[in-house]
């Protein structure tokens, strides 16, 4: 598998980074929703990965990691992971063309009722009506439509239709978020079985936010070895001692490695079927190897940035809270390691 | 533009079958030993990802044994190309290719190993050749080796990296005496080299004099470009050992040890993908600094399992196979004892480059940090503490 980056994804990167630096403002109110019209409207990448016969650009996930990587870069506040990656893969899993047609066109946004970490919410059918709650759900602010599982079955939702509430939840997370969602009586249309689009949306999902973790990192490491060269104590830079250096170091092999584990489990969800056990194994691997990745290069961030990096005036908290974020939510990477052991038959203590 | 794939395939048709050697020759002789040197010397000038091209086409015929020709072919060749005479280049590189002469590098000495520009190996001009004199060390391959890369200190009252000049050594030349170096575990598969009065003629210096240290950066970066080795299967290699034992040996699993398995072999995998990657990156022309990543990670890598494997097995994994002092010619890490893999595992992280040397390289020289302050660049190496 090719594990670079092509010449259509650096000028997609190009026209990213363009769009993002000119929009780089304070993302404190949680969901930017020009930027998100005009990824839309611009570059066409909330619908990258729809059909082409449903008005999208027919992309693989290979390219929407890319948007991925650029959008952890800048930490933009925008509902690209809930939408247009697990929404739209759950939307094609289920069969839907009418969602996926408005989120191709910008005129709809799409979220996932479960929860963004941990068990799935308890909501029941009855009488055609959809009764119950989900507590913590990503990117469903900002969403025009609800894709709640109830029973065995995956149902279409207005969010802001009759019996549905919303309530925003003070996250760790201030640029990416959660709501609690309550359903009484909502009516819902069943698009498919539940089961088949959720765990595939899971896969890309996993798979892809290995690739935001790995635009977090980066900046992580850009911005403090951009600080360590400038900043001068004891009569001379900090970036010339070498107990500053080794850590930018491992900083930035760690990152190295995260960019291949990131761009092989791209290429892995990049096919047609989401179920197998390698898409599992690779989304679980990167997971269990790039959340963490992130997690220290934030640390190190605010560390070495020192007196600074403490403050709220500087970014590197918001990039802390959000790698630390994403490192739980699609499941921590000790749950991850326990999923690649049941893959590679690797049995824990204890069984024969 | 060439159809390489066509020129490999006329020379297999008329290639000579009859003995290995001759066909190694034939096929230097006709460009397809490293398709990007330029014809006449093993290549066509032509990019190097072709060589791959030809390696699937030749595969299955006479080969040079990577392992035992990696010194030559990773470091000795690429620097007689870029700063060697034409006559060297002529006379050296395609014995050196064939496998009919094996290299060996004399540069760490035991006074300067990390500090290499600070070598004490003196050359001194002797008619129209040098005398060489001193001790050197970690050379492997140095048994059976025909020539050797050296580096030498031609003007000690120049400050270090100025006074020194580099050379080929004919290990054929009397006052070279080669003694194995035993190791921690046991074999030996380093040497000691004592250099007394060995006389070099000067068509044997390879770039101008004191210009030696430029010249061995560049046989630096291809050590370090060519360090990460090839591809092994996902699974494979120390974490293939590691996880072989876990499978094949129900007592001695424990919870602790399946999550710190697991984590090491998310780490394997990782690092995998990561020379996955490398390669891929120099295949399309466009080496990076991640071969340095690579050589780190491995290095502690190799360090955990291996160090857990012992653990594992309990009293079984404390008996050794054997000390006795062999000469090894390559890392033996999976057929021999797992202490024999925990000892000889604690020299990744110093071979090639020690760990912290190449953090500081990283540091430096990919992202950019300024160097520490130093008080040996200017001062005569005369006159530097030793």
């Amino acid at each position: 598998m090719n594990l670079l980056y092509s010449q259509d994804e650096e000028s997609l990167r190009d026209s990213l980074r363009a769009l993002l630096r000119s929009r780089a403002g304070s993302p404190d109110d949680g969901f930017d929703a020009q930027v998100w019209r005009l990824l839309a409207a611009e570059l066409g990448v909330t619908g990258l990965i729809v059909p082409e016969k449903l008005g999208g650009a027919g992309a693989s996930l290979r390219e929407a990691a890319l948007v991925m990587e650029e959008l952890g870069r800048f930490l933009t506040p925008v509902p690209y992971l809930g939408c247009a990656v697990m929404a739209v893969t759950a939307l094609r899993v289920a069969g839907d063309t009418t969602v996926l047609s408005r989120i191709a066109d910008g005129s709809a946004c799409a979220a996932l009722a479960v929860p963004f970490a941990g068990p799935g919410g308890d909501v029941r059918v009855t009488g055609g009506t959809l009764t119950g709650r989900v507590a913590s759900v990503a990117d469903a602010l900002a969403a025009d439509v609800l894709l709640v599982p109830a029973g065995d079955e995956l149902y279409e939702v207005a969010a802001d239709g009759p019996g549905v509430t919303r309530t925003p939840v003070v996250s760790l997370d201030v640029t990416r978020p959660l709501v609690d969602l309550t359903l009484s009586a909502a009516p819902g249309r069943s698009i498919g079985p539940a089961q088949p689009a959720l765990g595939a949306a899971r896969t890309a999902g996993a798979a892809l936010l290995a690739s935001e973790q790995l635009g977090v990192a980066e900046w992580c490491l850009d911005s403090t070895v951009e600080y360590a060269r400038t900043r001068i104590q004891f009569g001379r830079p900090i970036g010339s001692f070498q107990a500053i250096k080794h850590r930018l170091a491992d900083v930035w092999v760690s990152v190295t490695q995260a960019r291949a584990v990131a761009r092989f489990a791209a290429g892995a969800v990049s096919g047609v079927e989401l179920d197998g056990a390698e898409p599992r194994l690779a989304a679980a691997l990167a997971q269990a190897h790039c959340g963490p990745v992130a997690v220290r290069a934030a640390e190190e961030c605010v560390q070495l940035h020192g007196g600074i990096g403490f403050t709220w005036e500087h970014p590197a908290h918001l990039y802390l809270k959000r790698a630390k974020t994403t490192s739980v939510a699609l499941g921590t990477a000790a749950a991850h390691r326990g999923e690649l052991a049941g893959l590679l038959g690797l049995t824990p203590a204890g069984t024969p | 533009m060439t159809d390489v794939r066509e020129l490999v395939r006329a020379f297999r048709a008329s290639a000579p079958t009859d003995d290995p050697v001759a066909f190694l020759r034939a096929r230097f002789d006709a460009g397809l030993a490293w398709v990007h040197y330029p014809a006449g010397l093993g290549g066509l000038g032509l990019p190097r990802e072709q060589q791959a091209i030809v390696d699937e086409e030749l595969a299955g015929t006479p080969s040079n044994d990577p392992r035992r020709i990696g010194i030559g072919l990773g470091m000795a060749a690429p620097t007689l190309l870029r700063h060697g005479t034409a006559a060297q280049k002529r006379r050296f590189l395609r014995p050196l290719w064939t496998g009919e002469e094996l290299w060996c590098q004399l540069f760490s000495e035991p006074g300067a190993g990390s500090d290499l520009a600070g070598l004490a190996t003196r050359a001194v001009r002797d008619g129209d050749g040098w005398r060489i004199t001193g001790q050197k060390v970690w050379t492997s391959m140095a048994h059976r080796a025909r020539w050797a890369i050296l580096l030498a200190r031609t003007d000690p009252d120049l400050p270090k990296h100025r006074g020194l000049t580099y050379f080929v050594c004919d290990m054929t030349a009397p006052g070279v005496d080669v003694r194995p170096l035993r190791q921690l575990t046991g074999e030996a598969e380093f040497n000691e080299v004592f250099l007394t009065d060995v006389f070099l003629p000067d068509d044997l210096r390879l770039g101008a004099v004191g210009e030696g240290w430029a010249v061995a950066r560049t046989t630096l970066m291809n050590e370090r470009v060519s360090i990460g080795g090839g591809a092994l299967p996902r699974g494979g290699g120390l974490i293939g050992v590691l996880t072989a034992l876990w499978t094949g040996r129900p007592d001695v699993r424990t919870a602790a040890a399946h999550d710190e398995m697991m984590r090491l072999w998310v780490a394997a995998e990782a690092a995998r993908l990561t020379g996955v990657r490398a390669r891929q990156q120099l295949a399309a022309g466009d080496p990076g600094p991640e071969g340095s990543a690579v050589k780190l990670a491995f290095a502690e890598l190799a360090q955990r399992i291996t160090g857990l494997e012992l653990e594992l097995r309990g009293a079984d994994g404390l008996r050794h196979d054997d000390w006795t002092m062999r000469r090894g010619e390559a890392v033996d890490f999976e057929g021999r004892s797992p202490t024999y893999r925990w000892l000889r595992a604690k020299g990744t992280s110093i071979e090639g480059g020690t760990s912290e040397i190449l953090r500081n390289i990283i540091a430096e020289r990919v992202l950019g940090l300024p160097a520490e302050p130093r008080t040996d660049t200017t001062v005569p190496w005369r006159e530097l503490p030793r």
